[in-house]
């Protein structure tokens, strides 16, 4: 017989029964009349099917769910380009303090200055260590903070009536987000190629340059792991076309603190907040990307951002940015976010920023070091890792059939969660890793171990890999049944 | 060093490894001249305890207020559970469910939501969330034009009873592509948006037409008339919704003979604290037929290797990190977190308790509106029927009154001269299930206070 509350594989409609309910949570039902005033035709005709459970049903079933992920809380994360490091637990109850959380976003300004405080401090703290004049906190993600990025290089150029500035140029190393934001703000892309040693080929990229280039949108350190040493010629070239340099800012662990985009020449920049300043990944978001810009986009920043007159903060919108490029949210962004920030910047502090740029550097470039000792291969060997670098399986794919996604599904196995795999996308069978400066040498060191086993499995029993993960709750996913035969919802 | 293990042995051992002699040596391919000097504006770093005795106090200089404001967020019951379960280290700390073997708790809950939101909306399919209602109204608007592919104008019908920050945010997302956002007029009797109103359009070419319900002004608009009309005309429907209010109202997917095409809104209400305006997410449902064109992320039910049912990521070719340039949106992380408060929410709520809160909303909101219009020149501005919120003319400006409430400790909701100075007497109220009938009398005293205090 079914015991269905301890089976952990239903979903939480097959745990549902007809008339039970989570009583403690709803308001009891009303006379029929005290809805009277909706018409019956705007009415719904039945209950939507969510599920009939018991709060003790809904909490064991999540709570089981939970317990099939890996987490930072759980294990060694080195995703790279995507700086999972420790997330404060005393950035979280700060954030979710009664007073923070039960602030309506419309509340008048008279009953907003703990919290507006907050943010402006946050807004002086990320200008300090990008080096940028103004930033704006509002964009909700990387994605969103590229957007407003790009959307400013626009405007500045439209209020300068510099026509046929159509193109941006991005290296062919880069993020997806970067072509996707640059179509999105009616841009067409021009791809530059990158050098056998990971930097930009500054002929092409010159050869690129003209009057019709609006902007460059680059990483530094690059998603190949490394620092671009020419990024003042690279500056010089695209000022001097007449465009404008944009700096993704999803690789900012690695120089926190050491180099600051705006004194590489960069005029405007996103931050991914929940990368540098530790906020939770929450399995997927939310993020906070706020953006910063060199003086002469300031007035084309997002609203709102938060000003000071004396002693008060205030609001500044389109009366006082007349030319911004406006609202990109309801309200202001993902406060929530932002408060997490806040809290991370103060308890680091002047010293404790440096110390991330350092420390995450460090711990790559031991890792690095370990990995290559134990037969992995760099796919830049002769540069130093920024904060993550590049492997390449290309050996292993070709003398013994084992993929980069075989080796990523194995370390499941041990334990440990896989990085990055296949991007950026011209090393063939890469992994890029990112072992932040949050984790124990002992940590690195583990990992070093389980794939020293692995690449031995991958010689002497290339099946485990190849089969693998076997220790998780389900072996590989069918992707192209997904993809096929689509099953979005559950139906009865 | 505040979250940064290493001893000075462990930092030894690896610069030997690596066989550097300082930390500074690893930035040697970096040019000297761009180095960082010191980062004098920051403060020096503080404990834990420190930071959060400070925060601690800002957080409750803001709080106390009695709040009847909505306008897009609003403020409702969240069990106890929602939250300790969100913030549980393995969905807290968990990145984007790339590989799904060590995911399956996250694609798991994306499943069940995608299936919650489309049974809520009467919708076929349901996206993993965008960020908020806003943008993903914006989204929306997109999509139409790309699914739409008769319509050659790139215009879109925005009627004027869409809240206005969307519409603000919609014009700055899309305007970079040439997008064209036509105003349809308010009926400024009934709060709504007329079939007359739509008249005047008659002929022309539009992708997509946008319906709010309810619309910003809390009133009810006849949902099935305006998508009827679009239908006939060869757009489609944009259905932006509350989803607390879609437990009593007609689903989107019965609105008309055909139902709407897209459906999207701010889920904040599910769950989802009001925080000064995020994290929220917004939901995205649409018709099947469309789900080529939605963006973001969309978790599909599949198989393993043994035939046992798992969930994966799927559709990507439709995502920027494949496709780059010619992805349907740049949209990479989501609101994971609150779109996973929300399916705690619902489940915990079901098909009763919601359709119980929302009837509560609605009651409470009466019942504001009528201890309000029982004082001396203050009235109810439009005729339609409402759902949680309400506008009420005031015998002063409305930029007066809402400061002089503020000062006695009521947020009296929002000052409707702000977009539009047609309304500068107007304010939009609202009263969720959290607001008793104390609160309603405490309001209704301050608001004679100070009507008196100024007629005086």
């Amino acid at each position: 017989m079914s015991t269905p509350d301890t089976r952990d594989d239903l979903l939480i409609f097959e745990r549902s029964h007809a008339g039970r309910r989570a009583m403690a949570q709803a308001p009891k039902a009303l006379p029929a009349e005290r809805l009277a005033a909706i018409p019956d035709s705007l009415r719904r005709r039945a209950r939507p099917a969510l599920p009939e459970v018991s709060e003790l049903q809904v909490v064991r079933h999540y709570t089981n769910l939970s317990s099939k992920n890996f987490a930072i809380d759980k294990q060694f994360y080195p995703l790279g380009s995507c700086t999972m490091k420790y997330n404060p637990r005393g950035a979280n109850r700060a954030a979710m303090l009664p007073g923070f959380l039960g602030r309506h976003p419309l509340a008048p300004e008279s009953h907003s200055q703990g919290y507006l405080a907050c943010l402006y401090e946050l807004q002086e703290f990320l200008k300090e260590v990008t080096g940028m004049k103004g930033v704006s906190l509002t964009p909700m993600a990387g994605a969103q903070g590229e957007f407003a990025g790009v959307a400013m290089i626009r405007a500045y150029h439209e209020a300068r009536n510099d026509q046929g500035r159509t193109e941006i140029l991005i290296p062919e190393a880069a993020h997806g987000t970067n072509p996707a934001t640059a179509v999105m703000c009616g841009y067409t892309v021009r791809e530059v190629p990158v050098n056998r040693d990971g930097d930009v080929d500054l002929e092409a990229l010159k050869a690129a340059c003209g009057p019709q280039t609006a902007g460059l949108m680059m990483t530094n350190p690059s998603t190949c792991g490394v620092f671009e040493r020419q990024i003042d010629a690279i500056a010089k070239t695209v000022h001097e076309a007449g465009g404008l340099l944009y700096y993704d800012g999803a690789n900012l662990n690695a120089i926190l603190g050491k180099v600051r985009p705006g004194d590489m020449g960069f005029d405007v920049i996103h931050m991914n907040l929940h990368k540098t300043f530790a906020t939770p990944h929450g399995g997927g978001g939310p993020g906070a990307g706020p953006v910063g810009v060199s003086e002469r986009l300031k007035p084309f920043l997002p609203t709102p951002i938060v000003g000071r007159d004396g002693d008060r903060y205030r609001w500044l919108d389109r009366n006082d940015l007349p030319q911004s490029i406006g609202q990109l949210s309801a309200f202001m962004g993902n406060a929530g976010v932002l408060l997490r920030a806040y809290f991370y910047a103060r308890v680091l502090g002047r010293e404790g920023m440096i110390r991330v740029g350092e420390y995450s550097t460090l711990a790559a470039n031991y890792l690095l070091k370990r990995l290559e000792a134990v037969g992995c291969t760099a796919a830049y060997p002769e540069r130093r890792a920024s904060h993550e670098f590049l492997l390449t399986f290309a050996k292993e794919a070709k003398t013994l059939g084992v993929s980069a996604m075989d080796i990523a599904k194995r370390l499941l196995d041990y334990n440990q969660h896989a990085p990055t795999t296949y991007f950026p996308l011209l090393v063939p069978e890469c992994f890029l890793i990112e072992p932040t400066e949050t984790e124990t040498k002992e940590a690195l060191d583990a990992f070093v171990d389980a794939m020293a086993a692995i690449l031995a499995e991958a010689k002497n029993d290339p099946e485990l890999l190849k089969g693998a993960p076997w220790s998780q709750p389900v072996r590989r996913l069918d992707d192209v049944k997904a993809a096929r035969e689509l099953d979005l919802v559950w139906r009865e | 060093m505040p979250y940064i293990p290493h001893t000075p042995d462990d930092v030894q051992a690896m610069l030997a490894a690596i066989g550097a002699e300082r930390i500074e040596d690893l930035f040697d391919e970096i040019p000297e001249h761009l180095k960082a000097g010191r980062l004098d504006a920051l403060p020096e770093g503080l404990s834990e305890m420190e930071v959060t005795a400070l925060m601690a106090r800002r957080a409750s200089q803001d709080a106390g207020a009695l709040c009847f404001l909505g306008a897009g967020a609003y403020e409702h019951h969240i069990p106890a559970a929602v939250w300790e379960i969100a913030t549980r280290g393995e969905f807290y700390t968990a990145y984007t469910p790339y590989q799904a073997e060590a995911s399956q708790g996250t694609l798991q809950t994306i499943y069940e939501f995608q299936t919650l939101m489309a049974r809520l909306t009467g919708m076929d399919v349901s996206n993993a969330s965008v960020y908020d209602g806003a943008s993903g109204l914006s989204e929306a608007v997109l999509m139409a034009l790309r699914a739409n592919r008769k319509s050659k104008s790139g215009r879109v019908l925005m009627p004027q009873a869409v809240n206005p920050r969307y519409r603000q945010a919609v014009q700055d997302i899309c305007v970079n592509q040439g997008v064209e956002l036509v105003s349809v007029s308010l009926d400024r009797d009934s709060g709504t948006t007329l079939p007359a109103a739509l008249s005047a359009h008659e002929g022309e070419d539009y992708a997509a037409l946008v319906i709010a319900q309810p619309n910003f002004f809390g009133c009810l608009e006849d949902v099935h008339a305006l998508t009827d009309w679009a239908h006939a005309r060869g757009m489609l429907v944009i259905a932006v919704v509350n989803p607390t209010a879609l437990a009593l109202l007609t689903p989107p997917g019965e609105w008309g003979t055909e139902g709407a095409d897209i459906v999207v809104g701010e889920g904040q209400p599910l769950g989802v604290p009001l925080s000064s305006g995020g994290p929220y997410f917004g939901f995205m449902c649409c018709k099947q037929k469309h789900v080529r064109q939605m963006p973001g992320r969309i978790i599909g039910r599949t198989v393993d290797l043994e035939g046992r049912p798992g969930f994966t990521l799927t559709l990507q070719a439709r995502e920027q990190h494949i496709r780059r340039s010619k992805a349907t949106s740049n949209i990479c992380t989501n609101q994971g977190l609150a779109m996973t408060a929300a399916t705690i929410y619902m489940s915990l709520l079901g098909p009763e308790g919601l359709e119980n809160v929302a009837a509560h909303c609605h009651a409470n909101t009466r019942d504001l509106v009528a201890a309000l219009t029982a004082l001396d020149g203050v009235s109810e501005a439009f005729t339609a029927p409402t759902f949680h919120e309400a506008v009420l003319r005031l015998p002063r400006p409305a930029a007066e009154v809402l400061p002089a409430l503020a000062a006695r400790g009521i947020i009296g909701g929002y000052d409707l001269g702000r977009d539009d100075p047609a309304l500068a007497d107007c304010v939009l109220v609202c009263a969720t299930e959290t607001r008793t009938a104390e609160d309603i009398s405490a309001y209704a005293a301050a608001l004679a206070a100070v009507l008196a205090e100024e007629a005086a």
